[in-house]
């Protein structure tokens, strides 16, 4: 038993100091995620430890000075403006990809990623902030106040798109060579051969993107606090102005104490809950066999 | 052949109005911000809660800010990629742990990083509203994209160098920093400006973990205001602060652009390059 020994494929002392360093350090990133969980839960544990929480939901309005915590209008509006940047986003954004890969002249294809990718770094708050001063006051002169679901959106969907289509360019990069060299052999048509041969090996990754942006939209606080109006309500028309759950926590964190702060925590908690869901759905996605993929 | 050209049609669509919408963003910026800048705008303090006077002392705090975030967050980084990619087994159990738990970090939300650096640094550590908590909440947050984009610098070099390495007789370690590190230099300067970009696009996780206040930060357990902050406190809470909002907005956008093209242009140029030996 020549492994149960030191020998020249063994490690050296210093080696083995060394990744007993680095593997400790690593477990101090990996803690980062568990205090994250642990912090949320522990502050809002005075208030869950008392209620209920489906009193999160069922509670007659969100009053939390006077006890009454409801989050499902923040709730409805979050998961409304996501779905709707969606809606918008997944289309154009797959469409712009297509168009990077397959559509665009050879001297654009370059240009016209680095145009993306640099969309795609321009923060939230910029975003907002073009949303506050272009799109709602235009928006406003049709259907006042201007500030509303659809303003949030229109910004949301602007702000998710470069995820979208930087995702599915990757996933259509993957795509084999023989793919393309067998649907050119069958005589299909661009459009055909996108439709039928290529998008659908480039599923999963497209997929996948589109749950990253879904999260995305879900978390995004500051874009969406300066331009939906943060009335906490049910929407009931898209020229309503909502309050998102993230946007409530950055309003009221400032002022929030006690059982309010309490609140906010838990619904932060809500917030990562979804997210989380999100996440675990594209890892399971991604891990799945299909047929057709590696 | 209907559906053919319909098809084309709306692909074209789709990228005229990207491109048009990022030019229109950037023109907006440029003819509203544009005017308003000048060296003295860079220098100068804001006056008369922002409306007035410059971002100075806010160009100073955000500087702080990224830079303690960076200092936090690039060693731990580092260690983690190194460890994952050269030490440990992809399939142990701590591994997966790590990795597992990086994946968690990479999909929390911003405004929930906000809440856990309130929490921890600011009331469980007693930093209060300071640049250290602030920066601090951002090296964690900033975490699982350093890692990620340096455990795949360390994986795109080839095996041949790690053998190469071993039939030398060096150590791990030496191997490490004499061959390793160096060849993934490119990957490591690009996460590392990847990261800074993301930090100082960041506000939500700022509000209140490093605060408001926009005087010139005395030392690091002062209160610093980002810029990010900035723009969006005037816009918001500040009537008339437009215009020093959309300048400020131009600036970061402008160091934004340039940080965030510099790390993208590595990393294509390096990868390039890397094709090209192997």
């Amino acid at each position: 038993m020549i492994s149960s020994k030191r020998n020249t494929l063994s490690l050296s002392t210093a080696d083995r100091r060394l990744g007993a360093i680095l593997g400790l350090l690593a477990v101090t990133a990996a803690m980062v995620a568990v205090s994250i969980l642990f912090f949320l839960i522990d502050e809002s544990r005075p208030l869950l430890n008392r209620i209920s929480p489906a009193r999160l939901i069922l509670d007659a309005s969100w009053h939390p000075t006077q006890g009454l915590y409801d989050l499902s209008p923040m709730l409805s509006a979050t998961l409304l403006a996501s779905l709707g940047a969606l809606l918008l986003a997944v289309p154009v954004g797959i469409g712009s990809a297509l168009f990077g890969r397959y559509y665009a002249a050879a001297w654009l294809t370059a240009g016209y990623r680095r145009m993306i990718e640099l969309l795609a770094g321009i923060p939230s708050v910029v975003y907002g902030f073009w949303g506050l001063t272009m799109l709602a006051p235009w928006i406003g002169r049709f259907e006042p106040p201007g500030v509303s679901l659809l303003t949030a959106i229109l910004v949301l969907a602007i702000m998710i798109l470069p995820t979208v289509a930087l995702t599915a360019d990757a996933a259509l990069a993957a795509v084999p060579q023989s793919r393309h060299r067998c649907a050119a052999a069958l005589g299909l048509s661009r459009w055909t051969a996108i439709s039928g041969v290529l998008l659908p090996s480039a599923r999963k990754g497209i997929v996948s993107g589109i749950l990253l942006a879904a999260a995305r939209a879900v978390g995004e606080t500051m874009a969406v606090l300066m331009v939906a109006g943060n009335v906490v309500q049910h929407p009931h028309g898209l020229f309503d102005p909502v309050r998102t759950l993230a946007a409530n926590i950055a309003l009221e964190m400032a002022y929030a104490g006690g059982d309010h702060r309490a609140a906010l925590f838990a619904s932060g908690l809500v917030l990562l809950c979804i997210v989380l869901i999100l996440a675990g759905t594209v890892q399971w996605y991604k891990a799945r066999d299909f047929y057709d993929q590696k | 052949m209907i559906k053919n050209n319909a098809a084309t049609i709306l692909i074209y669509c789709s990228a005229i109005s990207v491109t048009s919408l990022f030019l229109w963003l950037l023109t907006d910026l440029l003819i509203q911000g544009l005017p308003k800048l000048s060296p003295a705008f860079l220098f100068e303090a804001p006056r008369d809660a922002g409306r007035a006077g410059g971002i100075g002392p806010i160009i100073i705090a955000t500087g702080w800010i990224v830079l303690v975030a960076m200092s936090a967050a690039a060693p731990l980084a580092l260690a983690t990629a190194v460890w994952l990619v050269e030490f440990t087994r992809p399939d142990g159990i701590f591994s997966r742990f790590v990795e597992f738990s990086i994946d968690v970090l990479a999909s929390v939300p911003s405004i929930v990083f906000g809440l856990f650096g309130n929490a921890f640094f600011c009331v469980y550590l007693g930093l209060g509203f300071s640049i250290v908590s602030g920066g601090l909440t951002l090296a964690c947050m900033t975490l699982p994209i350093l890692i990620r984009t340096v455990a795949d610098g360390l994986r795109a070099v080839p095996d041949g160098y790690r053998m190469v390495a071993a039939a030398l007789g060096m150590t791990r370690g030496s191997a490490l920093v004499h061959l390793l590190l160096p060849s993934a230099a490119p990957a490591l300067t690009a996460g590392l400006l990847l990261s800074i970009g993301r930090s100082a696009a960041e506000t939500a996780a700022l509000i209140f973990t490093s605060g408001y206040v926009d005087r010139m930060p005395g030392s690091l357990f002062d209160s610093g205001r980002a810029l990010s902050v900035h723009i969006y406190d005037l816009s918001m809470n500040v009537a008339g602060g437009d215009a020093n909002a959309h300048a400020t907005a131009l600036v970061l956008i402008i160091f934004l652009l340039i940080i965030n093209n510099a790390a993208i242009g590595l990393l294509r140029h390096w990868r390039k390059q890397h094709i090209a030996a192997s």
